[in-house]
């Protein structure tokens, strides 16, 4: 039983990226019905604001200390970051262990900025073309981010640690009355489950409750009739993508501290986020929630051994059997809407 | 009107001839055959490869690799400070390039993928004419590369490749391994972690899904069991997981109280990142303070890691802060030109390259043949690793193994790791027709012509 819920525990902060990355492949599918395999990449390029953030952060300045010496027996240069000059050493400190937090203000508008850019310089070029030709322009478009991103930051992972207080983790098994150390789950990956939760629950209230969010569901039902009535759907649609950008990027920021930000981290993502929006539903929001989360526990399930013994290899193939018996027996997936990718 | 030489009989002849010529790969036609053995320099310069991923997740390590080669092709040439020529107990180089021909090279990306290493590899020895090749940074591309590399007739130094079937049922003649294997890592470990953790204790093994995994996994395994440790399960994990938290999960739950992680490259540092977030290095389990074992590290992973390697057992084929004469030259040289000391996948290739230098040197040949007869039961000292040699049965070289520690108070961003033991050489001898390198034939060498 406490290896079930340790389970479902480690398939909830998964299925929170599955879920967040979907969330923003179904907006832009749904609105401008583009195949934007360049997601991954957005989730990615969020992971690297937060490394960006940092480095900011721990811009420094050499002081010799005549005392020690480097590794060629030279007086040892010791970096001073700037903010520990201007706010004192234990505040700078602080600000620099908080940075992933931080980072969030930085990404919202950075990662915006870029959806904008990408669907306005690139993307809307392309909305009339086949789907075929969609999936190409991005998914190469994904290989140039990832490159840019290697060249600058290198190919290995780059630690983004989570602020020293959400360090360490909880035996969440004593609360359920279990022995200790039965079910250890650490504080930064139920952070991000509640951060995740947050962002879905704010993307559908902005869709449900708000007038923008009312125009651009009349728009993914049916675009051409709310343009006919005089509203400006296309930037509103750019801006739909801008927001898609954030929430990927958003998922990426804080995903940092679970696993090193490296450049090719968002492909890793991309091709089980696709099966995500397949299996949640092409077009479906909550679809693509549903799906992330649930193909996240089960991702999790199959990695237990008692399970790999059963079933050698399980744990590779399982998310793309679901898949196949989802649309098996659903053809549209999970939630999925008639009428979509059906023409 | 002169009369048609064709006849029905002369075209399938002739046209049988050209197909088969046509058929056979490319490498063993043109120039190469015409000589004594494949791309013999005739020239007053000599042409080596260098095989390094400067794409892909290893890109990193192979840039590390790249510097490294263009030292040793300095130093080669009577550039800069000379670097471990001063210290090498072969005095057989004397600067003035290979048997007196200046040292030029070309490079390929190996993108740690097995084909396009072979690809490249076969790129410069066709197009190029590379008489040597030499670099990488995995087991699978080493294995392939060796075998090209056989069938060409070029001589492979292999970097870093730490699997126990390059040498072992991979190993071929034309091909040489100065890089330590997993064998000598559970050799070198066990006593060690027997010290620090006693021998009443049970391992549960996480294995990245591939070759060196494998061996990696049985060499500790054989090893940790003979000093007494119980190993209570071992899971394969995928090369490309990226979260190691479903894996990680059951650990502390598996009556285990050793984590050892076969993980290499971003594999070791994302799944030692997750075992820190779950909590094992403050658990107890049996009674006892719960250790995390990395049986393969290098200081770029280690950086990787971050603050996550403090304290945890690893090994390592070369640490720059090893106080011999040789390390210390080679330590000088990359930091002066480069600003930070070298990695062990670059100290490999750059003694890779002096020995296949010297060897030539020795020999008076680039002859493969010459070049392997010298190499064959070689022994030298002065390259960072005491007293080596380079066994003649399976071309691994035998040298003491270090085992290293994650530092606790680290004092810069390189000084991550502290040598705990320089195992003795004797300690990770094994002999030749050991299980765990058993199968294939080392062959004969072959010069191509």
């Amino acid at each position: 039983m406490d290896q079930i819920i340790l389970q479902i525990l480690n398939g909830l902060d998964k299925g929170s990226a599955y879920a967040l990355i979907a969330l923003g492949l179904t907006l832009i599918f749904g609105t401008l019905g583009v195949v934007n395999f360049a997601h991954g990449a957005l989730f990615m390029l969020g992971a690297f604001c937060a490394v960006t953030v940092q480095r900011l952060l721990t811009l420094s300045h050499e002081v010799v200390d005549p005392e020690r010496t480097d590794f060629l027996g030279n007086p040892l240069k010791v970096d001073v970051p700037y903010v520990m000059d201007i706010f004192g050493e234990s505040t700078g400190a602080a600000i620099i262990d908080w940075s992933v937090p931080l980072a969030i203000l930085f990404a919202i508008p950075v990662m915006i900025l870029i959806g904008v850019v990408m669907e306005r310089g690139l993307i809307k070029h392309f909305y009339k073309r086949p789907h075929a030709d969609q999936i190409l322009v991005t998914f190469g478009l994904a290989i140039v981010l990832q490159e840019i991103i290697k060249y600058f930051y290198g190919a290995n992972p780059i630690q983004t640690p989570a602020p020293e207080a959400f360090r360490g983790s909880l035996d969440f098994g004593v609360w359920l009355g279990f022995e200790a150390n039965q079910i250890i789950y650490p504080y930064w990956r139920l952070v991000y489950f509640l951060f995740a939760a947050i962002i879905i629950a704010g993307v559908f209230a902005f869709l449900q409750f708000t007038t923008f969010g009312m125009v651009v569901r009349a728009g993914m039902a049916d675009r051409e009739t709310v343009g006919l009535l005089g509203i400006d759907i296309d930037k509103r649609f750019t801006m739909m993508f801008g927001i898609a950008a954030a929430v990927a990027g958003l998922a990426g920021v804080m995903y940092g501290p679970i696993n090193a930000p490296n450049y090719h981290m968002g492909m890793d993502f991309l091709v089980l986020s696709f099966v995500v929006v397949v299996v949640g539903g092409m077009g479906s929001l909550p679809g693509a929630v549903a799906a992330g989360f649930l193909l996240g526990i089960l991702e999790s399930f199959a990695s237990m051994s008692a399970v790999i013994d059963l079933i050698p290899g399980i744990n590779q193939i399982i998310i793309y059997l679901v898949a196949i018996v989802i649309l098996l027996t659903r053809p549209r997936g999970l939630m999925g809407r008639k009428g979509v990718m059906e023409d | 009107m002169s009369s048609s030489n064709f006849t029905r009989r002369g075209v399938l002849r002739t046209g049988a001839a050209t197909g088969a010529g046509l058929a056979l790969p490319t490498i063993f036609s043109g120039a190469a055959w015409s000589q004594g053995f494949t791309n013999e320099p005739t020239g007053s310069t000599v042409t080596l490869g260098f095989n390094v991923p400067q794409t892909g997740p290893y890109a990193d390590e192979g840039a590390d690799e790249l510097r490294a080669y263009q030292l040793a092709v300095e130093h080669l040439n009577g550039e800069g400070d000379g670097g471990m020529l001063q210290t090498f107990s072969s005095q057989a180089l004397d600067g003035a390039g290979i048997l007196g021909k200046k040292v030029e090279y070309v490079t390929g990306d190996t993108q740690t993928k097995s084909d396009a290493a072979r690809a490249s590899a076969k790129s410069m020895i066709e197009k190029d004419g590379a008489v040597m090749i030499t670099g990488g940074s995995s087991s699978g591309v080493a294995v392939a590369v060796q075998a090209l590399c056989q069938e060409a007739g070029v001589i492979f130094m292999a970097g870093l490749t730490h699997s126990n079937d390059t040498t072992g049922k991979d190993k071929r003649a034309n091909g040489f391994r100065h890089f330590f294997n997993s064998y000598m890592s559970g050799a070198a470990l066990a006593p060690v972690l027997a010290n620090a953790y006693g021998t009443d204790r049970k391992a549960y093994h996480l294995t990245a899904d591939y070759n060196w995994g494998y061996t990696t996994e049985e060499a500790i395994r054989a090893s940790t069991e003979a000093m007494g440790w119980e190993t209570v399960n071992a899971v394969k994990t995928p090369l490309t997981q990226t979260d190691f938290s479903s894996y990680i999960a059951p650990v502390l739950n598996s009556g285990a109280d050793v984590l050892v992680l076969n993980h290499y490259g971003g594999n070791m540092v994302n799944s030692l990142t997750n075992a820190v977030q779950f909590g094992l290095r403050e658990a107890q389990a049996n009674g006892k303070d719960f250790e995390i074992v990395v049986p393969l590290y290098s200081r770029l992973m280690a950086r990787g890691a971050g603050e996550n390697v403090k304290g945890i057992y690893g090994s390592t084929n070369w640490h720059w802060s090893l106080p011999d004469e040789g390390s210390k030259a080679f330590v000088q040289s990359f930091g002066t030109k480069y600003g930070f000391p070298p990695s062990q996948a670059a100290h490999t290739c750059y003694v890779q390259t002096l020995l296949y230098a010297d060897a030539v040197s020795r020999a008076g040949s680039f002859n493969p043949c010459a070049v392997v007869e010298a190499l064959e039961g070689f022994e030298f000292d002065g390259l960072g690793n005491g007293p080596t040699l380079y066994r003649a049965e399976d071309h691994q070289c035998f040298k003491d193994v270090l085992v290293v520690r994650g530092k606790e108070n680290p004092q810069s961003e390189f000084d991550l790791l502290e040598i705990v033991e320089i195992t003795p050489v004797e300690q990770v001898t094994y002999p030749v027709d050991h299980p765990q390198f058993a199968g294939g034939a080392l062959g004969t060498c072959n010069p191509g012509a």
